[in-house]
């Protein structure tokens, strides 16, 4: 009965079939039961081991990920760089191999190099899932979308999204990008020309360069946050201007559906690409795709470590 | 796929038909409520996806009896399941839904099959993670034999005695378009 994911590593939502996310988005329906429950926990990964390998910062991503193993009775480590052998020049192969000594179940790895995942993947025997790599992927952020997404609409084929701010930086955008066109929906970009890539016309996305046509009609927008850390300058004049251009205010709504959700991944520059009465407004989902984010990393880790799926 | 084809199976004998189901279910009702005496703080809980059924069937008999209409509640064990990782394929995890406080109502679990009891050790486990029921009770529609576990339960609609080699599989029209329970064995293929 059933089968679990054909995979050892999850690093994309690019190579994913549309039943392979159709099963980690049911899985989680069951997985968000867990989280009403006074005893908020069990027993399906008891004896395993998974290990937070964070090399960037991250508060809802990494706790995420902490909660959802332990909710399922895995023990879970974390590893910052800050205070680990990384800062004595240990390359990932090395730290990567440490690590499999160790007989790790689960590594999930967040690099600021894209494609950082996949060497490691083919280093460990553990399976790897990418909980961001660069500007590249990030796919468990793209699945808690969908299921937040398909838990207010009931579906997700047909539906419209514009996501607007830096795509240039954005594995977010990345990796929504890739499933949500594979699970039928439409999706257009809009930022300012500095930061869309180009020939992003090739992936099947339709492309805006104002914020008011680009939200007109969506059933979705999806905000990106200005990543200060990753501006090497000079991409838009002054964050003032960004806002006054690309930021999505109560006033620019009106141009929108009356139901329209918005969508964030955080951390939000508040009063830069959403302002704080949007951003905590009835239409926001900010907070469902938090709280979302443990329940389809409790999917993924079952998917991949609870079963003969994993492993071999 | 390790483990090689799957072995045929063909259908050795028919232990209920859909009059045989209704007579079980019916008798399973008017045992929880005598030995319970009514069905006062009696609570249903089906484990997926038969026993489900089942348990609703079982509550309205219950209601026809006493006129008073029992919670019934759905449990999945998968994720406590004590194979998880020796299973060839894995399997899907489906809801509990329990949409209702377990804590001091006597609980009566309901499956279809009991056979090794290791499902009713998981449902045991799961539904000690909801709450602290005042007392929990089985019923099942076969009980097969081959007990693994010191398990057994207090109301059976059929004793059927199996070999390992064969397999109970109990259709009902919710989920396969008809009432019966058959035996199956394995064929030399």
């Amino acid at each position: 009965m059933g089968t679990g994911l054909k995979r050892k590593d999850l690093l994309g939502t690019r190579d994913l079939s549309p039943e392979e996310i159709g099963l980690i988005l049911d899985t989680a329906i069951s997985m968000k039961e867990i989280a009403s429950r006074d005893i908020k926990k069990v027993p399906t990964l008891r004896g395993k081991t998974i290990i937070n390998l964070f090399y960037e910062p991250s508060t809802r991503t990494r706790t995420s990920f902490e909660i959802a193993g332990k909710w399922m009775s895995a023990d879970v480590i974390n590893i910052s760089t800050s205070s680990s052998s990384v800062v004595k020049g240990e390359t990932l192969k090395d730290t990567g191999l440490t690590l499999q000594a160790m007989h790790p179940d689960v590594v999930v790895i967040r690099h600021s190099a894209a494609g950082a995942p996949q060497i490691l993947a083919g280093l460990l025997k553990a399976s790897v899932i990418n909980a961001g790599d660069g500007a590249h992927e990030h796919p468990t952020q793209a699945l808690l979308d969908l299921f937040t997404i398909r838990e207010k609409r009931g579906t997700l084929a047909g539906l419209k999204v514009a996501i607007v701010g830096d795509i240039l930086h954005s594995r977010v955008a990345r990796s929504n990008i890739f499933a949500m066109q594979k699970m039928g929906m439409q999706v257009r970009v809009c930022g300012p020309a500095t930061m869309l890539p180009r020939y992003m016309d090739r992936l099947g996305v339709e492309v805006f360069s104002r914020i008011e046509p680009a939200i007109a009609d969506v059933d979705i927008i999806m905000m990106l946050r200005i990543q200060l850390e990753r501006q090497g300058g000079g991409l838009f004049p002054t964050l003032r201007e960004y806002s006054k251009l690309f930021g999505l205010n109560l006033d620019r709504l009106k141009a929108a559906k009356q139901d329209v959700l918005i969508m964030h991944p955080g951390p939000i520059n508040r009063g830069v690409e959403i302002s704080p009465e949007v951003a905590d407004g009835p239409y926001s989902l900010i907070l469902n795709q938090v709280e979302n984010g443990v329940a389809i990393r409790m999917a993924v880790l079952y998917l991949l470590a609870g079963g003969q799926a994993a492993a071999n | 796929m390790p483990g090689g084809p799957m072995s045929q199976r063909r259908e050795k004998a028919q232990i209920l038909d859909a009059a045989g189901i209704t007579r079980a279910i019916t008798r399973i009702a008017h045992e929880i409520v005598e030995r319970n005496n009514g069905v006062q703080d009696i609570v249903l809980v089906g484990l997926r996806s038969r026993g489900v059924d089942l348990a609703h069937r079982i509550a309205v008999k219950l209601e026809e009896i006493e006129g008073t209409k029992v919670p019934v509640g759905a449990l999945d064990i998968t994720l406590y399941r004590d194979d998880l990782g020796k299973a060839e394929t894995q399997p899907v995890v489906r809801r509990t839904e329990i949409p209702f406080a377990i804590n001091d109502k006597k609980v009566v679990l309901v499956d279809d099959v009991l056979y090794t009891g290791r499902s009713c050790r998981a449902a045991m486990d799961a539904l000690m993670d909801l709450g602290r029921p005042r007392l929990l009770q089985l019923a099942v529609l076969v009980d097969r034999g081959h007990r693994e576990l010191p398990i057994r339960a207090d109301y059976v609609g059929k004793n059927m005695p199996t070999s390992h080699q064969e397999q109970v599989q109990v259709l009902l029209t919710e989920e396969d378009g008809v009432d019966r329970v058959v035996i199956l064995e394995e064929t030399a293929d």
